[in-house]
């Protein structure tokens, strides 16, 4: 059979086909955004029900000493507004990834598939624009925060970006990893319940880590093994115009492991591949 | 048995395709091919295989056994240059319902590397010659099934490919709908020289020119010309074989 071969010989693909992609996916991402309303509110909302009601309740329980990043005392909502951005990422980064498993999703998720650029890269795309959408997410609530007291030097809202895009891609692929695993995604209960909460509370988000140590020395560990935490110290120490090295190690290491293990995940030798039929009844 | 035409590439071949979804086998050593140019049907019930042979061929479930060849590329070891000649209408709609007629091919045409400005060329003009172009700007959410299927076949045909594949895209279409779309198709394969595999459960939907493969419960029971499969079978139309055959007590949409 070796001797079947067509006229076309291979030819790969140019940068221009693969730019064309990567514009193509993350256009789309954010046109299905855009139409998708409430799930920008509720990306909103979210955080704000946060800063405008936790973090004033909570204000006068917590003292907050001055630690780096911050050189006076400050408020409390200062200092969760980075834990609340990184927030809108986590959760912008489960929902997109995890919706890849809602069947009508499938269906999307199959056009994107057949696609011939190489898989790998298409994921890669697919992670990109899910964390572009995070940027919007992150930029409207600090609008919003903006009146709220939460004003950083102004070049922090320009250094804090290269920090959200890192944070963004990790949580994506994250979520993109879990996503395939999962058999079937009856709610968002589960993950939230198992992968989003203890995330979020064993985390330097809301307490500064000095704090939680005092409470309890093996709820410290746990917090400082947490990605999620070293994503929250990035943003914090980039929104104030410096760079947090052990987090910016620990996230960038964990986007690459996180990546390689959803790129694996979905290639069709393997992950998906254990599945059931889909949509075959 | 591989077909000895001249330069006889077919535009499919799968040859001794087995899948199992842990113990359960779901098709066992499969194997036809589907020639340029041609119609071939790929007939059997629901659970008969189809949507596993799909996925399967479009790499949404990697190949454990045997050998599937687009042109003569194989799907498993240069996935890229097999799917660039490949076009596909799966069974689930994969339209963005919210996204214009418009989007959605320029999206299509973006995961093929087609350029924006040639994208745009080719999508006016598919969607012409499916009779949308006023809707252009439309959302999907607001057409109608068998303007779905048109919309989405023209999508399949963005890439210029050279084989078609559908997975029953008529269940759930009237009958104008569908004769609408068979037409449509059976004239890509005539005009355009495209060739099309077709799976349904329909008997109405295969004439006497087509190819035939009979798949059920995961193995290919007959395969070749129509008239071929109706005479070995020593039946008088399709659906008489195709009971023969499966030693099925129903007929499906039969003779419809």
């Amino acid at each position: 059979m070796s001797s079947i071969t067509t006229r076309d010989s291979p030819r790969g693909f140019s940068a221009a086909e693969y730019m064309t992609c990567l514009t193509g996916i993350v256009w789309r991402e954010g046109l299905r955004f855009l139409h998708q309303r409430e799930r920008f509110i509720s990306a909103l909302v979210r955080p704000l029900v946060w800063l405008f009601i936790f973090a004033a309740g909570f204000r006068q329980v917590l003292g907050i000493s001055i630690i780096p990043p911050y050189e006076t005392y400050i408020l409390y909502e200062v200092y969760i507004a980075p834990g609340l951005m990184a927030m809108i990422q986590l959760f912008n980064g489960m929902q997109s990834s995890l919706s890849m498993v809602y069947d009508r999703e499938m269906g999307n998720m199959r056009t994107l598939l057949v696609s011939p650029l190489p898989r790998g890269f298409l994921l890669f795309c697919k992670l990109l624009a899910g964390t572009a959408v995070s940027l919007l997410q992150v930029y409207a609530f600090l609008l919003i925060a903006w009146f709220w007291d939460i004003t950083p030097p102004a070049i922090g809202y320009l250094t804090v970006l290269p920090a959200l895009i890192l944070s963004g891609l990790m949580l994506g692929s994250l979520g993109m990893l879990i996503s395939s695993g999962i058999k079937q995604l009856e709610s968002f209960a589960g993950v939230m319940n198992f992968v989003i909460f203890p995330m979020f509370f064993a985390s330097s988000a809301l307490y500064p880590l000095w704090r939680v140590q005092e409470g309890s020395p093996y709820l410290y560990y746990l917090c400082q093994a947490n990605p999620f935490t070293h994503a929250v110290e990035l943003i914090r120490f980039a929104f104030y115009g410096q760079i947090n090295w052990i987090s910016l190690a620990v996230v960038a290491a964990c986007t690459i492991v996180f990546m390689i293990g959803a790129i694996l995940a979905y290639d069709p030798s393997r992950g998906l591949a254990r599945r059931g039929p889909a949509g075959g009844e | 048995m591989p077909r000895l035409e001249a330069a006889a590439v077919p535009a499919m071949s799968i040859d001794g395709v087995s899948h199992s979804y842990g113990p359960r086998r779901a098709l066992m050593d499969v194997s036809f091919n589907v020639q340029p140019a041609s119609f071939t049907a790929l007939l059997g019930l629901n659970g008969a295989g189809k949507s596993t042979l799909f996925s399967l061929i479009t790499r949404l479930f990697g190949i454990q056994s045997g050998r599937v060849g687009i042109f003569g590329h194989d799907i498993s070891k240069s996935p890229g240059e097999a799917l660039r000649l490949l076009g596909v209408v799966f069974q689930p709609r994969t339209l963005d319902l919210d996204l214009s007629l418009t989007q959605n091919l320029l999206y299509h045409a973006a995961l093929h590397g087609i350029s924006r400005r040639e994208a745009a060329a080719r999508s006016g003009e598919l969607l012409g010659r499916i009779g949308l172009s006023e809707r252009a700007g439309s959302k999907v959410r607001d057409l109608s099934g068998g303007q779905m299927r048109r919309l989405e076949i023209a999508r399949a045909l963005l890439h210029r490919p050279r084989l078609l594949l559908l997975d029953e895209p008529t269940v759930g279409l009237d009958v104008k709908a569908r004769a609408d779309i068979i037409s449509h198709v059976r004239q890509l394969v005539t005009e355009q020289g495209i060739g099309v595999l077709w799976a349904t459960h329909l008997f109405d939907e295969i004439t006497a020119g087509d190819d035939l493969v009979v798949l059920h419960q995961g193995k290919v029971l007959a395969q070749g010309p129509m008239s071929r499969v109706i005479t070995d079978a020593g039946a008088q139309d399709v659906n008489t074989a195709f009971m023969r055959l499966t030693g099925a007590q129903t007929m499906p949409g039969g003779g419809a």
